[in-house]
């Protein structure tokens, strides 16, 4: 029998959820001691005595067995979750609490909590979205610092400091709290920014991100399972990362190599995805509000459903943009707009649009900002300037496979700056160069 | 054939390590279980042995003194045995250089078990 990909981790944040239930989440750094415990338990016996049926049932109940055991030894010594205050005393009702605290809802609803307790305002976005991935997801803290490039210290460091203010508060988030709304916003954002890390961040594994991706979907999944927090918002949500997941496959070109919307073998997007995203898109329309989320949700099902780049209805695309600024300003959407706008437009216009960036000065250090401007000056057959701009995206490339990428398109231009003037270059075969270049 | 005992070591430091993060701890003890079943396989498996706890007591001298563990004094815990069976004590230590507990820096100790059929 083979055990599931990832059990533990997946396991890791459940079982701590139900442990805090008991322990109260001041006690966190027990409960995280107990899965450890638990997991080298099975390391110890599983590998003598082999794989047990329900692997995950197993692990449960070591868990369970071994809350029960504290609760009973450091009863006085400790003070576990207020809640269950009573409840822990009395032997008559101990062990019904506990077991309930393993239920699958309890664990579900606890989950929640944790997750919204991760996410306090109070603490800076970088610190919400490392807690949500230690505690939640069961990523250790070098796994994440690998995923952020920043070192493992760095990242106890940070670990650390959400751990204490979280432990130092009385108990988990109340989802009947008044704060509820803003909080889930707050959740919200940090798992669309998990996801953006996974799908855009620095981490040259692809495998590392596409985990990271999966992760932010399996804690989005989280919040429809409760009817408090499917809102349309969080739908909406859910569905663009439905949409962008499906392109994952895409992503790396047979070579290895980093492949851009634009030359993407769509055969290879994942179908299940796309549809599933377009259920959720549809799902969200249930309100009268039109998030950020909505909007791009919208963006990414016209690229999903497009046969190609040229079938792509770049108009939509166009306007879609124009309504995310209106909803989300940010210089990256701006960005994006600028790139669609060239698409429909054509690349001197697209090269207008960029350079009419408003806050551009937050791009400087983005590399693809300045291979934006690269594209679009090496449709205009300016393949010196093109040159300059995919050099100095090169100079900020992140990763090895951007860097490899970049550096091809540098090459490409060198190759057209030595060749003779007359270059065959027409507009048809401009139009389809976008599928075809960078293929060897 | 004869028979050896493998005794696992391995230090505090180096098993939290190993065991330091769930996907790291998954991937520990996939090893260790698709060692294990080759051993099985090739036939070299005697007694898969029993995992120890890391608690426990020391019995020692004439005084017999009893200390408790975890016994942080000492460098390496026997975290477990196993029993296999070889041709001989090279092949019984080339068998062992596949053992998980060698990638955290632990070690495995080969005794031959002594024959008594003389």
């Amino acid at each position: 029998m083979e055990l599931s990909e990832h059990l533990f981790r997946r396991e890791s944040g459940r079982l701590v959820a139900a442990l805090v239930r008991i322990f109260g989440v001041h006690n966190l750094a027990l409960a995280e001691d107990v899965v450890q415990d638990a997991f080298c338990r099975a390391l110890e016996v599983w590998k003598v005595r082999g794989l047990p049926d329900n692997p995950a049932a197993w692990l449960m109940s070591v868990a369970k067995h071994r809350a029960l055991d504290i609760v009973r030894r450091e009863q006085t010594a400790r003070t576990f979750a207020a809640e269950l205050s009573r409840t822990l005393q009395s032997e008559w009702t101990l062990v019904p609490a506990i077991e309930e605290a393993f239920a699958w809802s309890t664990i579900r609803d606890e989950q929640l909590r944790m997750m919204f307790s991760c996410c306090d305002p109070r603490l800076s976005e970088e610190v919400q979205v490392a807690l949500v991935l230690n505690i939640l997801c069961g990523f250790g803290a070098a796994e994440i610092a690998s995923a952020f490039l920043t070192s493992r210290a760095a990242m106890e460091k940070r670990i650390a400091r959400g751990k204490k203010s979280l432990a130092s508060s009385a108990r988990l988030f109340d989802l009947a709290d008044a704060e509820f709304g803003p909080r889930l916003s707050a959740v919200r954002r940090a798992l669309y920014l998990l996801f953006n890390e996974g799908y855009h961040g620095a981490s040259a594994e692809d495998a590392v991100r596409v985990e990271l991706c999966r992760e932010a979907m399996r804690q989005t999944m989280l919040l429809l399972e409760s009817p408090l927090t499917a809102s349309p918002e969080t739908l909406a949500l859910a569905a663009l990362m439905h949409l962008h997941a499906a392109k994952l496959p895409a992503r790396v070109d047979a070579e290895g190599d980093l492949s851009p919307l634009l030359e993407q073998d769509r055969s290879r997007w994942d179908q299940q995805l796309v549809q599933q995203g377009l259920t959720l898109l549809d799902r969200s329309a249930a309100g009268p509000a039109v998030s950020p989320f909505h909007v791009e949700a919208a963006i990414a099902a016209v690229h999903a459903t497009a046969a190609g780049v040229e079938e792509t209805d770049w108009g939509t695309i166009v306007d879609l943009y124009d309504r995310l600024m209106g909803l989300a300003r940010s210089p990256i959407v701006a960005l994006n707009r600028a790139i669609a706008l060239g698409q429909r437009d054509g690349p001197e216009q697209g090269l207008v649009a960029l350079s009419a960036i408003a806050d551009a000065e937050r791009l400087r250090s983005y590399p693809f900002y300045h291979a934006a401007f690269g594209e679009f000056e090496w449709r205009c057959q300016h393949h010196r300037a093109a040159h300059g701009y995919f050099s100095a995206a090169l100079r900020l490339a992140r990763n090895t496979a951007e860097r490899r990428f970049l550096e091809r398109r540098v090459r490409q231009c060198d190759d057209r700056e030595t060749q003779p003037v007359v270059v065959a270059y027409s507009p048809d075969s401009e139009k389809s160069s976008g599928a075809q270049r960078g293929r060897k | 054939m004869s028979q050896f005992l493998y005794l696992y070591r391995m230090t505090e430091t180096a098993r939290q390590e190993a065991m330091g993060s769930p996907e790291r701890a998954q991937q520990n003890m996939q090893r260790w279980m698709a060692w294990m079943s080759d051993l099985d396989k090739k036939g070299h498996l005697k007694d898969r042995g029993q995992p120890l706890e890391r608690t426990g007591k020391v019995i020692r001298g004439q005084q017999k003194t009893v200390t408790d563990g975890p016994f942080t004094e000492a460098k390496d815990l026997v975290g477990g045995f196993t029993l296999v069976e070889a041709r001989d004590i090279d092949q019984a230590v080339e068998l062992s250089r596949g053992c998980p507990v060698l990638d955290g820096g632990g070690s495995v100790e080969v005794r031959p078990i002594m024959k008594m059929d003389m």
